[in-house]
């Protein structure tokens, strides 16, 4: 640090943090300590470690299979039925593990926030990390059952990390909104489980989305529709096709509530210390 | 002159008190919403706030100049530790502004963010990001920290597993080895064993002497703040009342507490004693003046006191002496409704500076034994002219008087 040149901070109510984006880049390193701490801690004393995170999908993946495969007999196209259902479940339990650590980690850190300064947003960003890693885990049992039933996917899985991508953002959007109004109602902890319960069946996570050709462009309002279509469309050899339109709509949607999340959250964000 | 390196103007902290149950749930939020929405389309000019305004600091302006110490003291509630938060940043204003010229880093508690699944050395790295640290600043400290903390074949150890001592010592250590240029500090220093508590002091006092680094301190134990700070701010309900050096403001500070302190107890003793006031008129007191106190005890029954004594604890509550007021041959006797006072002088102190409590020792006919904290005083001590002061680490246990006479020969061997 120069002597000469300190850095002037002004601190005045209702005054917005000229440097905000400035702090949260030179808090990048603490973003990075945050995420590895919840990722160590993550399956501590735990017998079976990451092992869990197998168990929770596999499980879901086998009963998806049965209910909308067998029973209700849904078609899967060219690829079998428990790849399709586990090319959606991938995303989804990306989405809902990322969106459930988010919405829950102002308050699991308020030992932090009454503390210590630094961007809020830091938080809910490093909780996301510790879904990337169950999301990694996964990925290998997916590349254990493509090579069980010898399937190959082609060159669009280079797409792929594209929809990782608008899958994270939807998660930290709606994740930001719902943290932020949990700090101060606490009801919302009870809004999170609901919401993803619902989601589960809203979202084309058992079924291919073509199932329902007159719904789709409204389904597409909820983002994660594009999200598991693309997931699908990468891995299964561009099956089924992606529609432009509703793809378009998914993502315009996951913008607007990062967008509007990270709004909100910076609204409220100065007045975290004082509620929490 | 360069500019002050933190300038406050006019700040103000307003906190709602909520009379019914604060609205931590939406139901109670949207209900509150809709019928407050209901009084004023009824009754247009009412007031239709349930909750109450508390203004925690009200219009607060102070400087604060490079290299300057500043301890911040005041009772419970006066506001210090809303201060430290606003100039933190951990929350904002409600009014005025504060500048602050440097970076900042603040120690509100000890161990901030350790997480008890973790090691020791995952831990330092885990505390000193969060305390703004640089991942290369903390491995570059990190020898240094451990041997500070005297952790070293711990290092791996989960956290949880730790005694509270070494957990203190560990969390210490981070916060010992910042180098912001400016430090703000909320009572920290009151945990811990005494001994690594003075190794601490000491790393700070040797930090800021030598690098000019500015120091804002909260603290209750009047004897750091005199030994670290240069200048002391007393806040009495969220306002300043003083702002000068740290002899006249301890001084000043010790003169409000027994004020307000001499006024508001009386404290019983069985059913047949109250004890009506009792007072150190000469607290502050310098080390070997003469401490004056007076005190009144009404018996409520006839009875018969036979001990009555000072018992006087030093910080760390341990007991230091015991003034005896004992009669020879005889005890006091008193009837219902008499009131017995006693004038008298502790002679000499020769305590250390610091803060004492002091209890009174009670057995009566009728009653047995009893004692309560009630009253403190402080010990202080000015630097003797022209010397530097030993730091109180240093000092031992007891103050000595010492004369001497010194003489220079030649030697004749």
């Amino acid at each position: 640090m120069e002597p000469n040149s300190p850095p002037e901070i002004i601190l005045e109510a209702g005054r917005a943090n000229r440097n905000y984006w400035h702090d949260l880049w030179r808090f990048r390193e603490l973003l990075g300590f945050l995420a590895w701490r919840d990722i160590k801690v993550r399956y501590k004393q735990t017998t079976l470690g990451v092992l869990w995170a197998l168990i929770q999908p596999a499980v879901t993946l086998a009963v998806f299979t049965f209910i909308f495969g067998k029973l209700a007999g849904m078609p899967s196209g060219n690829a079998p039925y428990p790849l399709l259902v586990l090319c959606g479940l991938l995303p989804w339990q990306l989405f809902s593990a990322a969106f459930s650590n988010a919405s829950g980690s102002l308050v699991a850190n308020t030992h932090l926030i009454s503390k210590v300064y630094f961007p809020r947003l830091i938080v809910p960003l490093s909780s996301v990390a510790v879904a990337l890693i169950d999301f990694a885990v996964v990925l290998v049992l997916l590349a254990v059952m493509c090579l069980w039933w010898q399937f190959t996917p082609d060159w669009r899985i280079i797409v792929l990390p594209l929809f990782i991508v608008l899958t994270l953002l939807t998660a930290i959007g709606t994740g930001l909104w719902l943290t932020a109004l949990t700090v101060k109602y606490r009801d919302f902890r009870f809004v999170v489980p609901f919401l993803l319960q619902v989601g589960l069946f809203l979202s084309p996570v058992g079924f291919s989305s073509t199932n329902l050709p007159n719904w789709r462009f409204i389904y597409s309002l909820n983002p994660m529709v594009g999200a598991i279509d693309g997931f699908r469309w990468c891995l299964l050899r561009g099956e089924p096709a992606l529609d432009p339109l509703n793809l378009a709509i998914s993502i315009g949607m996951a913008a607007l509530l990062l967008a509007s999340g990270i709004w909100y959250f910076r609204r409220t964000e100065r007045t975290f210390a004082d509620l929490i | 002159m360069s500019k002050p390196v933190i300038s406050v103007e006019g700040l103000g902290k307003r906190y709602r008190l909520s009379h019914e149950k604060p609205h931590d749930n939406l139901r109670d939020s949207l209900t509150h919403g809709v019928r407050g929405l209901m009084r004023r389309l009824t009754a247009p000019g009412a007031n239709a706030r349930d909750s109450e305004e508390f203004w925690a600091l009200q219009d607060v302006s102070f400087d604060v100049a490079q290299g300057d110490v500043v301890g911040i003291i005041g009772r419970n509630g006066a506001g210090k530790s809303t201060l430290l938060k606003i100039l933190s940043r951990i929350t904002e204003p409600t009014r005025g502004r504060a500048t602050i010229r440097g970076r900042v880093a603040s120690l509100l508690e000890v161990g901030t963010g350790f997480h008890p699944e973790l090691s020791g050395r995952e831990n330092i790295y885990l505390n000193g990001a969060i305390l703004g640290m640089a991942r290369v600043e903390i491995t570059r400290k990190f020898d240094e920290i451990v041997a500070f903390a005297e952790v070293e074949r711990f290092l791996d150890t989960q956290v949880k597993h730790y005694s509270s001592g070494m957990y203190v010592r560990l969390a210490f250590a981070v916060a010992a080895h910042l180098e912001p240029e400016i430090l703000i500090l909320d009572e920290v220093l009151a945990v811990g064993d005494a001994d690594f508590q003075r190794k601490c002091l000491h790393k700070m006092n040797d930090v800021t002497r030598r690098q000019g680094r500015t120091i804002l301190f909260v603290s209750h134990q009047l004897a750091s703040v005199q030994q670290l700070c240069n200048r002391v701010i007393i806040l009495n309900r969220g306002a300043i009342s003083h702002n000068t050096t740290t002899a006249a403001g301890i001084a000043l500070y010790s003169k409000q507490q027994d004020k307000i302190e001499g006024a508001a107890k009386t404290i019983h003793y069985g059913r047949e004693l109250t004890l009506l006031s009792l007072q150190f008129t000469s607290d502050p007191v310098q080390v070997f003046a003469d401490l004056h106190f007076n005190f009144q005890m009404k018996a409520n029954e006839g009875c018969r006191i036979h001990d009555l004594c000072f018992l006087i604890h030093n910080e760390q509550n341990q007991r230091v002496a015991v003034a005896d007021f004992r009669q020879p041959a005889k005890s006091y006797e008193l009837a219902a409704g008499q009131i017995l006072s006693l004038n008298g002088t502790l002679r000499r102190i020769a305590l250390l500076p610091g803060s004492y409590q002091v209890s009174f020792y009670v057995r009566t006919s009728l009653h047995g034994e009893d004692h309560q904290i009630i009253q403190s005083f402080e010990v202080i001590q000015d630097a003797t002219a022209g010397l530097m002061a030993y730091p109180r680490w240093d000092l031992g246990t007891v103050a000595m008087d010492a004369t001497f006479a010194a003489t220079v020969a030649q030697g004749s061997a």
